[in-house]
């Protein structure tokens, strides 16, 4: 489909100088990963709005993303509905150049989360424990759960996962590490999630570009930037249309 | 403001755009005092750079003074008088840490972009892209300029804006292309290009102590600059470039060959027709004529810096000489804040005066003229200075 895109492009182009290159160029390359990259840059923000929103399971994705996940001491139906076709995996890791702690310290504090994954607009811890997440998607598009930790390691490992009869069912875990002699951190995060629409919504979801993987990617990104650069980076203000 | 936009490969504007404004801690907002068109800005006006968008405002290199700052920058001051270094970087992370600066890991917020081509995104820079983060270039009336704590650099006020702005790039950029060459005393370090950039490697290769310096180009005017910069001359449209080198080195070719020409190479040889070919036919990406001559150039043992920005997948590449000969290839965006202390000292000293390369002084408005001049090498045009 992109390639046929480009054709045209390059078709219709044909009279233009022959120093534009430009991104057409890479393209006849004939990577794949450029052809996403360009079918990516080319799409209009409206148009990938749209296609985020025609993907409401991206966002359960999404918001299925919080950590917390160890087999084995699952509930019965987090279990289930996880297992097998139905559960959508997701493993990423980053390093930052801090200690174990402070990494540790600012996670285990939840109400940091929305802070780095840019589609949670909140989280609050109960004193029981329990926590209430909310998500925002375009269009308003809103969910909310409850979950809980049922996994704590001190500078180690956080692991939870929803209550039964949440909205979006998934658990994670993640996991610090620290290495180079202590001077980094290691954190690697392991979900689960289960989509409503199951595992064709999320090749929907991998179509459209932004694959479960690659959000979660983005999210730890923004986390290393915020603890090591104390800000997350921005090329242009947010209502700026390009 | 006014700035100079992108609209489309080989099509600029000086348009009205809102001004910048603070968006983190540690931003500083700067007003413009000068700024420079830079052979990398060619690349993107001859559509060479993916990822530029119409409407981006280019510029990289520029300096100023610092008219806002933000909340968590308590190192400048409004009022001071900064050159920014055109790679963006957070100061902290493990590759600035590490004094590899143009590889700061937290810069570039479309880093995945840049993953998708090369595994890690290198820093985020200004005015080059979306790849490269698409931040708003310095060739405005202001500019914002993020981790303002860490990257600009106070000037004295004895120096004029001539004498420092080409901190912000093509100064360190041919110092760095010349450290790379690993020079010791009786080196012969050959460069390829007699632009800016290789105008300050030639005079960077004397600095740091090279015994000979022989620069290759085909403009008289600008062989005649690297000539005052005392390099031997050489014009590669009336010479064969290896066996004139090789003689000239009685048989062992140069000790380092630095290219500082980069995608769009001309060339009068086969290869060189060839990329032109391809490129035009978008078959390829860059047109690696110059790097392929300076690996087949290259003394045994020796190093080859590549200042000349690159783009894609390159095709003929002559991996195979550069292996049997045993080369050193370095090469990448300038690690800005490593050079600009020791290099403001320098201009302070006397050692160099960086203004020699400018040939044209103007206002923004004739910002599109001047990119039009300066690519196609008219009117002597060497170095473009820009005054808001
Ligand atoms: N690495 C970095 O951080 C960095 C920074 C700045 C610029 N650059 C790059 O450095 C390169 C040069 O920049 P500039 O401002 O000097 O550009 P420029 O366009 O003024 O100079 C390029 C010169 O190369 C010459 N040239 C072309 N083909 C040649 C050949 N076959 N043999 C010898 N010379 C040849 C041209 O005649 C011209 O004089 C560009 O690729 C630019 O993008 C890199
Ligand atoms: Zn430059
Ligand atoms: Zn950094």
């Amino acid at each position: 489909m992109l390639q046929f895109n480009f054709m045209t492009t390059h078709a219709l182009r044909h009279d233009m100088p022959s120093s534009i290159a430009s991104t057409e160029s890479w393209l006849a390359l004939g990577s794949a990963t450029l052809l996403l990259l360009y079918g990516a840059m080319r799409r209009s923000p409206a148009g990938a709005l749209g296609a985020i929103a025609a993907t409401p399971l991206l966002y359960r994705g999404i918001t299925g993303r919080w950590p917390g996940f160890l087999a084995g001491v699952m509930p019965e139906d987090t279990k289930t509905a996880l297992s097998g076709e139905r559960g959508v995996r997701v493993h990423e890791s980053i390093r930052l150049e801090l200690p174990v702690n402070d990494v540790y310290r600012f996670w285990r504090r939840i109400e940091n989360l929305p802070r780095f994954m840019s589609h949670l607009e909140s989280v609050a811890e109960n004193p029981d424990g329990r926590s209430h997440w909310v998500a925002v998607g375009p269009g308003d598009y809103r969910i909310e759960w409850d979950a809980e930790i049922f996994n704590e390691v001190e500078n180690q490992t956080i692991a939870w996962r929803s209550l039964p009869g949440s909205d979006v069912v998934s658990a994670g875990s993640v996991n610090f590490d620290a290495v180079r002699s202590g001077q980094s951190t290691q954190v690697s995060v392991n979900l689960q999630y289960a989509p409503p629409a199951g595992r064709a919504g999320d090749l929907v979801a991998r179509l459209f570009g932004r694959a479960p993987t690659q959000i979660v990617r983005e999210d730890l990104r923004r986390l290393k930037q915020l603890l090591e650069a104390g800000e997350v980076a921005h090329a242009r203000p947010a209502d700026d249309p390009r | 403001m006014k700035a100079v936009r992108y609209c489309g490969a080989g099509d600029i504007r000086v348009e009205h755009v809102p001004d910048p404004q603070i968006l983190n801690p540690r931003d500083a907002i700067v007003k413009v005092t000068a700024t420079a068109i830079c052979g990398s800005d060619l690349h993107i006006y001859n559509g060479y750079i993916p990822t530029m968008q119409t409407g981006d405002i280019l510029g990289h290199e520029f300096m100023g003074e610092v008219v806002e700052v933000g909340s968590g920058n308590s190192r400048l001051k409004v009022g001071d008088r900064v050159v920014v270094p055109f790679t963006i970087a957070c100061g902290r992370c493990y590759f600035c840490k590490e004094g590899l600066w143009s590889l700061c890991d937290n810069s570039n917020p479309n880093a995945w972009m840049a993953e998708k081509i090369s595994g890690y995104s290198g820093s985020g820079l200004f005015g080059y892209s979306h790849m490269y983060g698409g931040y708003p270039g310095g060739q405005a009336e202001y500019a914002r300029v993020p981790f303002a704590d860490i990257g600009p650099i106070r000037v004295p006020d004895s120096l004029t804006d001539e004498q420092v702005l080409f901190l912000s790039d093509i100064f360190p950029t041919g110092y760095m292309a010349a450290e790379n060459c690993s020079i010791r005393p009786g080196d012969t370090i050959a460069v390829w290009g007699c632009g800016p950039v290789g105008q300050f490697a030639i005079r960077s290769a004397y600095l740091l102590g090279a015994e000979r310096v022989i620069a290759i180009d085909r403009y008289p005017e600008r062989l005649a600059l690297a000539a005052r910069g005392r390099a031997e001359t050489l014009n590669y449209t009336e010479v064969d470039v290896l066996d004139e080198l090789r003689m000239r080195t009685g048989g062992q070719g140069p000790d380092a060959c630095i290219d500082a020409v980069g995608l769009e190479a001309h060339g009068t040889t086969l290869d060189a027709w060839y990329d032109r070919i391809k490129t035009s036919m978008y078959l390829a990406t860059d047109r690696p004529h110059v790097l392929r001559q300076a690996i087949g150039a290259c003394r045994k043992g020796g190093t080859v810096s590549i200042p000349g920005v690159y783009g894609g997948w390159l095709d003929k590449f002559p991996l195979g000489a550069a292996f049997a000969k045993g080369l050193t290839l370095k090469m990448g965006q300038t690690h800005m804040h490593r050079y600009l202390p020791s290099l403001l000292a320098r201009i302070e000293h006397g050692d160099i005066d960086p203004s020699f390369v400018i040939t044209h002084r103007v206002t923004l408005d004739d910002a599109p003229d001047m990119y039009r001049t300066f690519n196609e090498k008219d009117d002597k045009c060497i170095k473009v200075i820009i005054k808001p």
